[in-house]
């Protein structure tokens, strides 16, 4: 359920908001439907590192990767593909890191068995 | 506990995003340069493209059609002339934004704003050589003329219309790369441009590195080794054509000149072989019996590339050429009546002065027997992450005292810059070259011709130019200070009027001459005329072997077609080795050398003088000849004051042909005492040895395209977006002269007749963007010295089956 509205969210939001806004929806999507630290953070990554990898496959595939591969040789990489795989990672961990953020803000608040029995 | 874990999460993610946000020293933002919504993968262009497009931009007047051919190149019909200027503002800033943006701001003196302090010293020359002084005197003079301040402004307003409709992830990559972002196009980003066409091409001198030559060597010795007119020589006008105007009488040379040029008194290196040839040829020697013109000028070759190139047509005028981004109007090309090209003159036009200031404040100096005011001009420079600098500089009436003390300079300061002294040089100077173009654009015939040429002031530079009525001609043309011989060979004296710049050589006694009976012109940057010209133009030019090379072929050419031309444009066989091979081989002793010497004896030996790519003699010759070269002057010139500022190569094959006896054969740093032979010898067999030990035995990493490097840098010099290293023939002194990252940066050539027929190719692309299919798609074809047809179209109704996509710009209410 997290790993899709975060999926959602933050490839509505790849066409128009700045690339950070993929960490607000991580974070309240965390923050109202959270479950564990674990699920949060994975979720997060996951969603985000997908969406960026098919939102720069959109980009990069009609363009037959000229582009990556002078970037992938400018970061020092020896393919295209990994250039890709940094990209999916880099926006991964942010959203992963606010889903888990907003994991533990919601946490903070909840009432003390709630988080007793999950533990 | 469990607030302190969400706050340090929080935290972290919060400082995770600053940091992928924000730039740390040449590393682009990474979160934003990587993410697909804000960052490069933006920049990947579509191999689809819509076949036809509508757009609407304010302050148009009528509708525009642009057609775009298979290169992506435009072709603009505009119903009137602001609406032409303002698309081809539009169509050059979506194509070469970062370009326009960082020439100017190169220009201007203002990397340091978004490079930060590394890129200071670069900016303070520029202002203090007086780079924006010049531009503004320059952008009056333009805009006091209505149809360039026309032009401009619509130039202007076309560039800016693109910005305007820009969002931050619509910037081109470099913008993202370099995190900052465009501002408006304003008008004297035109003039700005000019005045580094004129850094480039007329910016350098080794006055400083000559004066101390003097004063080592003395007057007798350096006239000899630095003579003001080559051995060899084919000038540009040829030799013994008569000047039908009666000269202005020549100012007499100053006190301290002579007192220089008296033995008894005591008291930026040029590349050589860097230039650009052209010609054209009558109507006489060619298979359709109109004239023919090429042209290709040799530049710094860079990406994105240095021209762009289009077509511009409204009623009254149809022009193809090619552009400089940043500046209106075509700047080498031809329409239906004439064409033109240009190469540069190198004409003495850059002057030090010796200023004596009264003291430390630099208030007054003295000039003319009486002590006089300097001005001061004060330069803000605007450095990324730290404080402004206020930089004051010191003016005399010749121009900005560019280094007034020691204290003024760093490590990074240009050494050929002499401390102390002011500037003056034409680029300081209002002018108005845009009117030459724009007369060129428009122009019809000869008349038309001359009358833009008297326009041009700087670079002073050798226009071809050749018409449908069968006129050829070419003139060495720009403002040229009437000057008494080798003014400014030296440093002059600052106090004494008589070394001022005195007036100018009025515009039609320029060298010019009109359908010689040779029955073609051309020119390679060697010396302008013969020495009987009455004026100083400069006192060394490039050498002459392209300008040979060519007069030699076009004197021999029957029938000429386009692609004579281009197999003349291409040539790679080598005059020096033709002058100087049998020369070095009377020395060459050939009873002493090893078993692989002797190899690449009889290689060099039986060598054809072509530096083509897969030619191993070449290699042989080159490395041979420069190590002669050095070990003959490397002792005498070395230091710092002297910069290696080494007599020419002219006067190097003269000394070998001419005085085999010479003491400066002699290594003066050894304690005997070496001869010509010796040195031509010992040459040979060290160059031998050392590319055995770099390149193994002779054989297929040894060819000349191997072991010479070439390549496109893009202007960041960052390996990712540049050519890579790639094999190719030719050098400096051939005439495709491809050498050191410079060479033919357009290759045009023109057949003049009812129909007008264009070819050209330059290497690269119309896109400066290097996510483009458009970036580089015309290199492979430059590279095999192949040209494009270039699509002149006479209405854009025209079918034509190379044209792609159409883009029609109407106006926005």
């Amino acid at each position: 359920m997290l790993f899709l509205i975060i999926l959602i969210l933050s490839f509505a939001s790849g066409f128009f908001l700045p690339w950070w806004v993929v960490a607000i929806a991580a974070f309240l999507a965390a923050l109202f439907v959270g479950k564990t630290a674990r699920q949060a953070f994975i979720s997060g990554f996951g969603a985000v590192f997908i969406v960026w990898v098919v939102l720069a496959l959109f980009k990069s595939i009609p363009n037959d990767h000229i582009l990556a591969k002078r970037i992938a040789t400018l970061f020092h990489l020896p393919s295209w593909w990994l250039i890709l795989v940094v990209t999916g990672i880099v926006g991964g961990l942010v959203a992963g890191f606010a889903a888990l953020s907003g994991l533990l803000v919601k946490k903070a608040f909840e009432k003390e068995e709630v988080l007793d029995k999950q533990m | 506990m469990k607030f302190i874990k969400a706050f340090f999460s929080i935290a972290f993610t919060l400082a995770l995003i600053w940091l992928l946000q924000t730039k740390h020293g040449p590393v682009p933002p990474v979160g934003r340069f990587l993410s697909p919504a804000d960052g490069f993968w933006q920049n990947a262009e579509s191999k689809h493209i819509l076949a036809s497009r509508t757009l609407n931009l304010p302050g148009l007047t009528g509708k525009i059609i642009i057609k775009y051919d298979e290169n992506r190149i435009p072709h603009i019909f505009a119903q009137n002339e602001h609406d032409l200027y303002y698309a081809q503002g539009y169509v050059t800033a979506t194509e070469r934004l970062w370009q326009l943006d960082i020439q100017t701001r190169s220009a201007a003196g203002r990397l340091a704003e978004i490079a930060g302090p590394q890129a200071l010293e670069i900016d303070r020359y520029h202002r203090r050589m007086g780079m924006v002084y010049g531009a503004e005197n320059s952008l009056k003079e333009m805009m006091a003329a209505k149809p360039i301040r026309e032009m401009i402004l619509a130039y202007t307003d076309g560039v800016n219309a693109y910005i305007h409709q820009l969002g931050p992830r619509e910037y081109p990559l470099e913008f993202k790369l370099l995190d900052y972002a465009p501002e408006d196009f304003k008008p004297i980003n035109c003039a700005f441009l000019l005045k580094l066409m004129s850094e480039t091409l007329a910016g350098g001198s080794n006055e400083f590195a000559m004066s101390n030559v003097l004063k080592k060597f003395g007057a007798n010795a350096t006239n000899d080794l630095f003579p003001d007119y080559p051995m060899r020589e084919d000038p540009i006008i040829p030799a013994g054509t008569k000047w039908n105007f009666k000269p202005l009488p020549i100012p007499k040379p100053s006190g301290s000149f002579l007192a220089a040029m008296n033995d008894s008194a005591k008291r930026v290196v040029k590349e050589e072989g860097i230039g650009s040839n052209n010609w054209a040829v009558a109507g006489s020697k060619t298979a359709n019996g109109y004239p023919i013109l090429a042209n290709d000028p040799h530049l710094n070759l860079t990406y994105p590339s240095i021209w762009f190139q289009l077509q511009l047509s409204a009623p009254g005028v149809n022009v193809y050429g090619v552009s400089l981004p940043g500046a209106p109007s075509i700047i080498l090309g031809f329409n239906n009546n004439i064409s033109w090209g240009i190469t540069n003159v190198d004409a003495d036009v850059l002057d030090w002065y010796q200023v004596k200031f009264k003291d430390d404040k630099k208030n007054e100096y003295w000039y003319n027997k009486q002590w006089n005011k300097t001005t001061r001009r004060v330069e803000v420079i605007n450095i990324r992450g730290q404080k402004p600098l206020t930089d004051t500089v010191i003016y005399t009436h010749h121009g900005p005292v560019v280094y007034e003390d020691k204290s003024k300079t760093t490590a990074h300061t240009p050494g050929f810059v002499p401390i102390g002294d002011a500037l003056r040089w034409i680029a300081h100077d209002k002018s108005n070259e845009l009117m030459t173009m724009y007369i060129l654009n428009h122009g019809k015939n000869y008349d038309d011709y001359r009358k833009a040429l008297t326009y041009f002031n700087a670079p002073a530079s050798n226009f071809v130019f050749a018409s449908r009525d069968n006129d050829i001609a070419i003139t060495p043309n720009g403002k040229f200070p009437l000057k008494y011989k080798d003014q400014g060979k030296f440093i002059l004296d600052g106090t004494d009027p008589a070394d001022d710049w005195h007036d100018w050589i009025p515009f039609d006694q320029n060298p010019t001459v009109k359908n010689p009976p040779r029955g073609f012109v051309s020119s390679a940057n060697q010396s302008s005329t013969d020495q009987t010209y009455p004026y100083y133009i400069n006192w060394q030019f490039a050498p002459y072997q392209r300008g040979k090379r060519i007069n030699d072929r076009l004197s021999a050419m029957r029938n000429a077609t386009i692609d004579s031309m281009r197999i003349l444009q291409t040539d790679v066989y080598s005059i020096r080795a033709q002058d100087m091979m049998p020369v070095l081989l009377k020395y060459l002793d050939a009873s002493k050398l090893d078993k692989t010497q002797i190899a690449a004896y009889n290689t060099v030996k039986s060598w054809d003088k072509n530096f083509a790519i897969n030619s191993v003699g070449a290699t042989i010759f080159n490395a041979w000849w420069l190590k002669i070269y050095n070990m003959i002057w490397s002792d005498d010139f070395a230091g710092k004051s002297l910069r290696d500022n080494y007599p020419s190569m002219d006067r190097t094959e003269k000394l070998i042909a001419k005085e085999p006896n010479s003491k400066w054969f002699d290594d003066t740093r050894t304690p005997v005492k070496e001869s010509c032979t010796e040195i031509i010898n010992a040459a040979f067999t060290n160059v031998i040895d050392d590319m055995v030990h770099k390149y193994g035995q002779p054989g297929k990493a040894w060819q000349w395209g191997i072991v010479k490097k070439m390549e496109i840098a893009h202007l960041t010099n960052q390996e990712a977006l540049s050519s890579g290293n790639f094999a190719s023939g030719g050098t400096g002194s051939t005439i495709n002269a491809l050498n050191n990252g410079h060479g033919p940066s357009w290759r045009m050539v023109v057949q003049m007749g009812p129909t007008v027929k264009g070819y050209g190719i330059f290497p690269g692309g119309e896109s400066g963007n290097p996510g483009s299919f458009y970036y580089d798609d015309m290199l492979k074809t430059w590279q095999n010295g192949e040209l494009k047809e270039l699509l002149f179209m006479q209405s854009p109704t025209e079918k034509s089956s190379r044209i792609k996509t159409t883009l029609i710009i109407s106006n926005q209410k």
